[in-house]
């Protein structure tokens, strides 16, 4: 045995499939580095609250256990979140047109841990959209029971998940560098179709029936159940299962074709 | 040729029973009906400084994304230090540096170092390949801005942290200029005398003769000549001499020192030599050759003949 073969025998491979917290605060230093991310994931959502729902007459009206510019920010916090989470889960797209993927197979990190890095980034920049735009509606104006304010909070970010997903199905599906650009629009329709922007009763019928088959609309109705007070109805806890499910398992399809590819 | 071993690592006799630090055998690889890789076997000590030289879609990529496990071959098996490409990667006993991509732009030179570093179990200080490289200026620089120069190195220092004990490079001076290509090399020897196996694929022969101690010529997929740098520039060196001479007496051309080859093309005649100007000297006093046209030989024409040899054998 020579030094070469004892070194190859006393190298190690790493825990966790290299997963770690240096990793993990990089690349969400990347992410907030990105003028872009942090526009549309913490200054639009706060913008649109502002723009929509405060200092309106129906601002202070109740939405059951809270008022109308807390059903708002709701529904702009779940806008920033999804936004967040589906660009952090698409920036599998930009490594992959950028050959990082590709160098990353020259290191002991696992494909599942580099993936799981992914969702986390992207759930953390989610987190943070939720809580900027809680912060600014608590600041001007928006009301909630405390319990609330807890609860659909973690709906918004819990539910964000399902975009995490779909932004890593759509990153291994376009491989381009500009992914976003392409997702973006997309984004605005489900979210506009989810109710979002707009009431659904305010909708034409047409409209209203497409929007129930929507990406957003389920989890609109699931995240401000804890507000009206009104349970959500069957379609909309459905919708959001059935989403889940198409991007998870379009992810996980993408996801393991990429890594057989060699 | 000859195989010649030119063994850097100064563990002397040890060396005979040490196991390679790569072992090629029987490799193929298609990519539909393309045959890029027709069946090559290689085995390459510790230490050595081994260059892959060959033309533009010889395979010399394929051949390297294999070695790394980058990619699957159909047939034959890859071993380096023993292992599966896949484990010696994970072991970081085997580094590259590719020759384009695979950096984030968003990040810093000295970011980018640390979580490479944080992916493996045991590495060099990033400080320490910052030096090494030469790149510890431009730690702080976005990897965006930096110059392709300046990416190579970062790539090599990114090489560097596990400590592998083989290095692969595949054209990693594509792109650069002579000032840049030359100061990437100097870190690249630098390194190499420390005993680390280096392998690059290049199709520049002045690389390979400047910097590798052994040349594997590759072309069509397969190994065409292996030996010395002395030895593939001797085969590359020769001259080729080109004249109007009718009835050419093929016979006494092909006596003159240092001929390898007369081809007579009606009323042309077309010789190769190691000497030129003997055949020129020949051609000129004793003949009545005229039209005399020199011509350097190159390597696509040594990989010509090279090939070209070997299919008829």
């Amino acid at each position: 045995m020579t030094t070469a073969d004892l070194a190859a025998n006393e190298r190690s491979v790493p825990r966790f499939g290299s997963f770690n917290s240096t990793l993990v605060r990089l690349e969400l230093r990347r992410m907030l580095r990105n003028r872009r991310t942090v526009i549309f994931s913490v200054v639009m959502p706060v913008l649109f609250f502002l723009l929509f729902g405060t200092g309106k007459s129906y601002s202070d009206e109740s939405a059951g256990h809270g008022n109308v510019a807390a059903f708002i920010m709701v529904s702009m916090a779940l806008y920033g979140a999804m936004l967040s989470t589906t660009g952090g889960g698409a920036m599998v797209a930009v490594e992959r047109s950028q050959g990082w993927s590709r160098q990353l197979r020259l290191t002991p990190l696992s494909s599942t841990a580099y993936i799981s890095v992914k969702v986390l980034v992207a759930m953390l920049l989610g987190a943070l959209s939720v809580v900027v735009t809680y912060a600014a509606g608590a600041l001007t104006g928006a009301h909630m029971d405390t319990s609330v304010w807890l609860v659909t909070g973690v709906a918004v970010w819990v539910g964000s998940l399902v975009f995490a997903a779909f932004g890593v199905f759509m990153g291994y599906l376009l491989p381009s560098e500009n992914v976003m650009q392409i997702l973006g629009p997309g984004l605005a329709l489900f979210a506009f179709l989810g109710g979002l922007f707009l009431p659904l009763e305010e909708m034409s019928p047409t409209f209203r029936t497409i929007a129930h088959f929507t990406p957003m609309y389920g989890l609109n109705e699931v995240v401000h159940a804890p507000l009206t007070g009104d349970a959500p109805g069957w379609a909309a806890v459905v919708n959001v299962l059935v989403w889940l499910a198409v991007f998870v398992g379009g992810a996980v399809w993408r996801f393991g074709r990429d890594t057989a590819r060699v | 040729m000859t195989q010649t071993r030119t063994l850097r690592r100064p563990t002397g006799g040890a060396v005979a029973d040490t196991l390679p630090a790569i072992e090629l055998v029987g490799l193929t690889k298609s990519f539909g009906a393309v045959r890029a890789v027709r069946g090559i076997d290689l085995t390459i000590a510790p230490g050595e400084v081994v260059a892959f030289l060959g033309p533009n879609g010889a395979g010399k990529t394929t051949t390297v994304d294999m070695l790394l496990g980058l990619s699957r071959p159909d047939e034959g098996s890859v071993r380096v230090h023993g292992l599966e490409p896949g484990h010696a990667v994970r072991r970081g006993l085997v580094a590259a540096v590719m020759q384009t991509g695979g950096l984030l732009k968003d990040l810093t030179v000295e970011e980018t170092l640390r979580l490479t570093a944080s992916l493996f179990a045991d590495t060099r200080p990033v400080g320490e390949v910052l030096e090494r490289a030469g790149i510890a200026d431009i730690a702080d620089r976005r990897v965006g801005k930096c110059s392709g120069g300046q990416q190579q190195r970062l790539r090599f220092a990114m090489a560097l942290l596990p400590d592998p004990e083989l290095l692969v490079l595949d054209e990693p001076t594509t792109g650069m200029d002579v000032g840049g290509r030359r100061e990437f090399w100097a870190a690249i020897r630098e390194d190499a005398s420390r005993g680390r196996t280096v392998v690059f694929a290049t199709h520049y022969l002045e690389e390979a003769d400047a910097y590798a101690d052994r040349v594997v010529l590759v072309s069509h997929g397969r190994v065409v000549a292996d030996g010395t740098a002395a030895q593939v520039k001797s085969l590359v060196s020769g001259r080729t001499v080109r004249a109007t001479l009718p009835n050419a007496d093929q016979a006494v051309l092909q006596a003159i020192p240092g001929v390898e080859t007369v081809e007579v093309r009606g009323d042309s005649v077309i010789v190769s030599s190691t000497d030129s100007d003997a055949v020129l000297r020949h051609l000129l006093t004793r003949t009545a050759a005229r039209d005399l046209e020199v011509t350097a030989r190159g390597l696509e024409d040594a990989f010509i003949s090279l090939t070209s040899e070997g299919a008829q054998s």
